[in-house]
């Protein structure tokens, strides 16, 4: 059988969204829209069926559209990827949405573009246009064109990604997606890398990269995840975290926040592609995920009904660490 | 403006001569350049002249950071003693871009104005000199020329450099500059050459190219005049925009920390028993800890009034209070946003004659 284009899952996307958006079965639909700079989609919020037709789908549709979801009144249809569901999972099965108000637009994806892989490749060239053709990114500059495989300038997570197809949808469009049980890399190789430095390499590296961040907090209002009413950093009596720039302070707020991810991170990259400087943040959360997969084989977001195990508690619980 | 004006005498420095003059300056003075920090570029303190990255297109942070930094400890205490900051050497920011200059000239009309004088920002400005970079290739994001500065814009700085390629036009822009060039490039310091018309022919042609480019597809096709846009703004509170945008701004503050004349700042005290320290941090006002009361209540609730007041107070109120928009048209905010809000398409909705009825793409209202 023929794998449909994006283009075809674009106009089925436009489809149904019309669809659901002409038969009062949601309120809103939020999805994507073309930005404006090269290979930018913008988080679009859509109310009439009319205007359906602005959605898009590729592999710049790199938000991940959950972390709207709390916010929302009414019936809502989401275009969820793979990771983005995973998400949405976990925000069900912490109590934080209703079901039957949610309607999964599932999207099987190939991955989404990394920016900072394109801005690596381009080095001091500025681009100013880029298509997406097939398998193919096509960039152009002043006075150049040239093109280069997709999958060159895929977000590493989505390297490693073995949850393409979303596994929770109402509605899925576009074909499964095949080979969805093995990445393009084996899962936890970046980790390894991690585990193989010394404690002082890794607390160089984590103190190197962290110390650059602007406290701006793009990871932290970008991840779905991250919606306590008022973050801990931001809590004054008692003060959790220091307010400088100091590198203390900066790697206090983002190890806390790492650990409170732990066991719920869907590791869909949001809050990485959102640091304005570049801060790699998902190291931090990828060993954790190992390592909570390792201990008690469980992964965030692959099922509503399963027990997060950092909250819960089993009276046969394992409690060597105790002893 | 051409060679032998009031400020003093122009020259060409060599490629090698700059970084000459920079071992040079490193030896003396604290001199802060753009440093790779692995993606970014920013303005940093250098050892060595070949940690400064004079081939660049904008920075990722702006120069504000050198006399407005995100964090300054403004005074120490122990009991009774209060220890205030020692500042340092004198100090020179190299290769800014003009957007960057211009911004400082904003910011003085806050910390340097009549009604206040803030002596930390005092000092850093007043032993700091600039020393500019002209903008060549101004990026398909860059608006300068539409907020009223240009890629060539000497004004803020006190020497304009020009890169021709084989060697830096360096022009005085006032006396402090000219004894600058004077003291650091001189006659006697082997990188002097005294620099002929063909130079500025040469600067005036890149002069032109780099206008040209920021003209080609310019979202902003006409410059903002302050008290037009000021006005206009007036009648644009109740925009349905601000809904839209606040719902799909994720507020964070990629773009105000990111911004060269956001200013808003936070005082916080630090006490262990008696001793502490007062420091001043950057705010910010997407932040709703920006204006929650000790009430429990938040004038600015939402997204929507936080993002209007972003806009505003920089192309509204700023003008209303110092005839200028705070806006320097770096397009930094532009880049860095996490979901594409582009303030260029937000300012042509908002001061199209259409109003209300036409909104273009990415303000994030459909339908």
């Amino acid at each position: 059988m023929r794998m449909e284009t994006v283009a075809e899952v674009e106009t089925k996307l436009r489809e149904l969204a019309g669809v659901l958006l002409a038969e009062g079965k949601v309120d809103v639909v939020i999805g994507y829209e073309r930005g404006t700079l090269p290979l930018r989609t913008t988080p679009c919020f859509i109310r009439e069926a009319e205007a359906a037709g602005k959605l898009v789908w590729d592999a710049t549709c790199e938000h991940n559209l959950a972390r709207y979801l709390r916010s929302q009144r009414g019936r809502v249809a989401i275009v969820a990827k793979g990771c983005d569901a995973r998400a949405i999972t976990v925000l069900l099965s912490e109590r934080q949405l209703a079901r039957d108000q949610l309607f999964i637009i599932g999207v099987a994806c190939q991955g989404v573009v990394d920016r900072r892989k394109v801005q690596a490749y381009l080095a001091d060239r500025e681009l100013q246009q880029a298509t997406l053709a097939g398998a193919q990114v096509v960039f152009g500059g002043e006075g150049w064109q040239e093109s280069l495989p997709l999958k060159e300038l895929l977000w590493d997570g989505c390297l490693t990604c073995r949850q393409h197809t979303p596994l929770l949808y109402d509605a899925l469009i576009g074909e499964p997606l095949a080979g969805d049980s093995e990445g393009a890399l084996e899962e936890y190789a970046d980790v390894a890398a991690l585990e193989a430095m010394t404690a002082d390499e890794r607390w160089a590296h984590f103190s190197s990269e962290l110390s650059r961040c602007l406290r701006c907090y793009a990871c932290r209002q970008a991840c779905p995840l991250c919606y306590c009413p008022e973050c801990f950093v931001d809590q004054t009596q008692p003060a959790w975290c220091g307010k400088t720039d100091e590198t203390t302070d900066l790697i206090t707020f983002h190890i806390v926040r790492a650990l409170h991810s732990a066991g719920r991170c869907a590791d869909c990259g949001a809050c990485s592609r959102a640091c304005p400087v570049g801060i790699d943040l998902r190291s931090l959360n990828r060993k954790l995920i190992k390592d909570i997969k390792q201990w008690y084989g469980y992964e965030a977001g692959l099922d509503p009904d399963a027990l997060a195990p950092l909250a819960t508690f089993r009276p046969d619980d394992p409690q060597e660490f105790i002893e | 403006m051409m060679a032998g004006t009031d400020a003093g005498t122009a020259r060409l420095i060599s490629k090698n001569g700059i970084t000459a003059l920079l071992e040079a300056l490193i030896g003396e003075w604290e001199v802060l350049a753009p440093v790779q920090l692995r993606e970014e570029l920013a303005f940093e303190p250098i050892t060595h002249a070949s940690q400064a990255v004079l081939d660049f297109s904008n920075t990722t942070r702006p120069s504000k950071n050198a006399i407005f930094p995100p964090c300054e400890v403004l005074f120490r205490y122990d009991g009774q003693e209060v220890h205030e900051p020692a500042f340092g050497r004198e100090r020179v920011v190299f290769a800014m871009r003009p957007c960057d200059a211009r911004s400082f000239l904003l910011l003085d009309n806050v910390f340097s104005g009549p009604p206040s004088q803030d002596p930390y920002y005092a000092w850093r400005r007043e032993h700091t000199y600039l020393v500019g970079l002209a903008c060549n290739h101004p990026s398909s994001t860059c608006f300068c020329s539409a907020v009223g500065g240009g890629p060539f814009d000497m004004r803020g700085l006190d020497v304009f450099l020009t890169d021709l390629g084989e060697a830096y036009l360096a022009e005085p822009v006032n006396a402090r500059g000219a004894a600058f060039l004077e003291r650091w490039a001189g006659a006697d310091s082997g990188w002097y050459q005294e620099a002929d018309p063909s130079a500025f022919q040469r600067k005036q042609e890149l002069a032109r190219q780099a206008e040209r480019k920021l003209q080609i597809g310019a979202v902003l096709a006409n410059p903002l005049v302050p008290s037009q846009t000021q006005e206009r703004l007036e009648s644009q509170y109740e925009h349905q925009l601000w809904e839209a945008l606040g719902q799909k701004c994720l507020g964070c503050g990629a773009c105000t920390y990111l911004c060269p004349t956001c200013h808003c700042f936070d005082i916080l005290d630090e006490a262990d028993d008696g001793s502490g320290r007062r420091l001043r941090l950057w705010d910010c006002c997407q932040f709703p800890l920006f204006t929650l009361h000790t009430s429990g209540h938040n004038p600015r609730p939402s997204g929507k009034e936080r993002i209007r007041q972003r806009i505003m107070h920089k192309f509204r109120y700023f003008v209303a209070n110092y005839g200028e928009i705070a806006c320097v048209g770096c397009g930094r905010c532009v880049r860095s946003c996490p979901v594409n809000i582009d303030l260029r398409y937000v300012l042509s909705d908002l001061l199209s004659d259409q109003g209300q009825a036409e909104m273009t793409m990415n303000t994030g209202q459909c339908g």
